[in-house]
């Protein structure tokens, strides 16, 4: 077997305890290690991209359906590598910002973080992926707090009490699954669910739309969205750069479960997925539209941009069509990076001008031209201007969404219009609207810190700049997700049991 | 025995929806722990009810229980547990940081 293929889920698992132990010793070496698995995880996560087949692994030596098999195919790897770049960002801003020693076991927490995360990318069985989804809460709940502070607690309590509620609604979910296929396994379920009784197709239908709520609730889609404004409005910086990822955890699951498990072509769902989170979709935009106009602190304006870009990937993703899911995909790399940009470039806000308000003008603050330049750049990116990814993308969505033209492509155009204008207020008041009067701040904007912001605008440039490759590249994978049969066969199931 | 189960899952769930709704984080605590047993109630059922009956192989068995809820159960508790003990320790420390024991940000700043 392939041990490859479960690495990136043992290596940041065994160094987050070694971080634990060694943490009172040396923060040097504490940071080394999260290096390592960072560069480690990028590699890890380039070999599952450069494979022609999807790579099974079976837990226990078990066979299909009933050990749990991981299996690494390019989606997955995609996910991996986009986790991996992201962290290395956060890692070195973290570590530049002072970040990592303002509360205890960033790192370990971090590491367990990204466990989950590959965890979620990899399995192949539907109660693992529970599983997973909890050991990255667990350590979100822990990063959510670091820095500690009496509103990051009370904003941590319901962020916490949101996702058990989630976690409850999974477990449900998945004994109605098990009650009507008896089997857990993704690529099982997909088999089974075809041949099943009439009399089931009711409790099918329960738990599909149960699953699709908690993916939801991970991916912050309108009504379920409540818990993200507070949680990442209040976070340390960097936690939120991270977090940017964790919302697309939630569409994640959505296009795998709605290729594999419940595609468009199965009777008994049908496009029951696609027509719920249609509508979601476009109140999602809408939510984060008007959310980036009303908010009155940065960090809560870049919180409702998040929202919004979750709004227009699951409007592509509720179409299901291979053109749709390509957009969505390219989309979700787009955004993850941008929103991270943007809220590193918060954080730096807060750091030079001690506070991110909107609306009370602040002192002058020693950086505004650098910070105001990225901070440009990366609500280009987020709104979707030319030239950055985010026009391409959104472009593709467009283009993607042709025949529903009048509905997707309103909300689409009329929400980047609207975060646009956000993005004008909220630029403008940071770094235009300043209170001249008053001394101004001369703290020297921190160097090292303009490395992980150059590097998350080196990467939407080269998204930007190689949106062709990509994008082709990226049409060949959603192939292989609408007609999973290589990735059925790889798990060689036992049938007849 | 199905009613019965059925009633006992329907009346933990309703209570604890009710309880979490309160927006104060111990009744709220309550009532994620009365959800969560709900659910490990409605997961071992999802093997089907089969009283008496033994879930590993033996000669003298009339017939089997479906072993893998079992174990999912299992798993279900660990975490539930793991998940309510670490949401207690944060609703102690936001009773101490903020004054108050309230769940909504409405209050706060």
């Amino acid at each position: 077997m392939n041990h490859l293929v479960i690495s990136p889920i043992i290596l940041p698992a065994v160094m987050a305890g070694l971080t634990i132990l060694i943490a009172r010793r040396s923060i040097s070496l504490v940071r080394i290690l999260a290096t390592g698995t960072v560069i480690g995880l990028i590699a890890l996560a380039l070999y599952g991209l450069g494979q022609s087949q999807p790579i099974p692994y079976f837990l226990g030596s078990w066979p299909a359906p009933f050990g749990i098999v991981l299996v690494m195919d390019h989606l997955a790897s995609l996910m991996l590598l986009l986790v991996a770049c992201l962290s290395a960002v956060v890692l070195l801003y973290a570590y530049s910002s002072g970040w990592d020693q303002r509360g205890r076991h960033f790192y370990a927490l971090f590491q367990f973080q990204l466990m989950g995360l590959n965890g979620a990318f990899l399995t192949a069985d539907a109660f693992n992926l529970f599983v997973f989804f909890e050991v990255l809460l667990i350590a979100s709940y822990g990063l959510m707090v670091h820095g500690g502070g009496a509103e990051r607690m009370r904003a941590g309590v319901q962020y916490v009490a949101f996702n058990l509620v989630g976690s409850t609604l999974f477990l449900f979910a998945l004994a109605v699954i098990y009650n009507v296929t008896g089997t857990l396994n993704m690529a099982d379920i997909s088999e089974k669910l075809p041949l099943l009784a009439e009399g089931d197709a009711g409790l099918v239908r329960a738990a599909a739309v149960m699953l699709m709520m908690v993916f939801a609730v991970k991916g912050a889609l309108v009504p379920l969205q409540f818990w993200l404004p507070g949680t990442y409005s209040v976070t340390s910086g960097p936690v939120a750069a991270l977090f940017a990822v964790m919302t697309k955890v939630g569409a994640y699951a959505i296009i795998r479960f709605g290729t594999l498990v419940f595609p468009p072509s199965l009777a008994v769902t049908g496009t029951l997925w696609g027509d719920l989170l249609w509508i979601s979709a476009m109140a999602t935009i809408a939510v984060g539209a008007f959310g980036v106009l009303s908010a009155k602190r940065l960090q809560l304006t870049i919180s409702f941009a998040a929202i919004g870009s979750m709004g227009v990937v699951f409007l592509a993703v509720s179409d299901f069509t291979p053109a749709s899911t390509a957009a969505a995909l390219y989309y979700i790399i787009h955004s993850t990076l941008a929103t991270a940009l943007l809220f590193l470039l918060a954080d730096m806000v807060l750091t030079q001008r001690k506070t991110d308000d909107l609306v009370q003008p602040a002192p002058v603050f020693a950086g505004t031209g650098v910070i105001g330049a990225a901070f440009m750049l990366g609500a280009i990116a987020m709104v979707g201007l030319p030239p950055l990814s985010g026009f391409v993308a959104k472009f593709m969505v467009l283009d993607a969404l042709r025949d529903n033209a009048a509905w997707a492509w309103s909300a689409v155009l009329l929400g980047s219009l609207v975060t646009m204008v956000g993005f004008a207020r909220a630029g403008s008041a940071v770094f235009w609207n300043a209170d001249f009067d008053a001394p101004r701040l001369t703290k020297k904007i921190n160097g090292i810190s303009l490395i992980p912001i150059g590097a998350l605008i080196g990467m939407i440039l080269v998204l930007t700049i190689y949106a062709g490759p990509v994008s082709d590249w990226i049409t060949l994978l959603v192939q292989d997700l609408y007609d999973p049969s290589a990735y059925i066969l790889v798990q060689r199931l036992v049938t007849g049991y | 025995m199905e009613a019965l189960v059925a009633i006992l899952i329907g009346a933990m769930t309703a209570s604890g929806i009710y309880l979490m709704l309160r927006m104060r984080s111990f009744p709220m605590i309550l009532g994620l722990s009365l959800l969560s047993y709900a659910v490990n109630v409605f997961l071992f059922t999802a093997g089907r009810l089969a009283p008496g009956l033994p879930p590993i192989i033996d000669k003298a068995a009339a017939g089997y229980t479906d072993p893998l809820p079992q174990a999912l159960v299992l798993t279900a508790i660990v975490i539930s547990f793991a998940m309510t003990a670490v949401l207690v320790l944060m609703a102690i420390g936001s009773f101490l940081q903020t004054g108050d024991d309230r769940s909504d940000t409405d209050g706060a700043k």
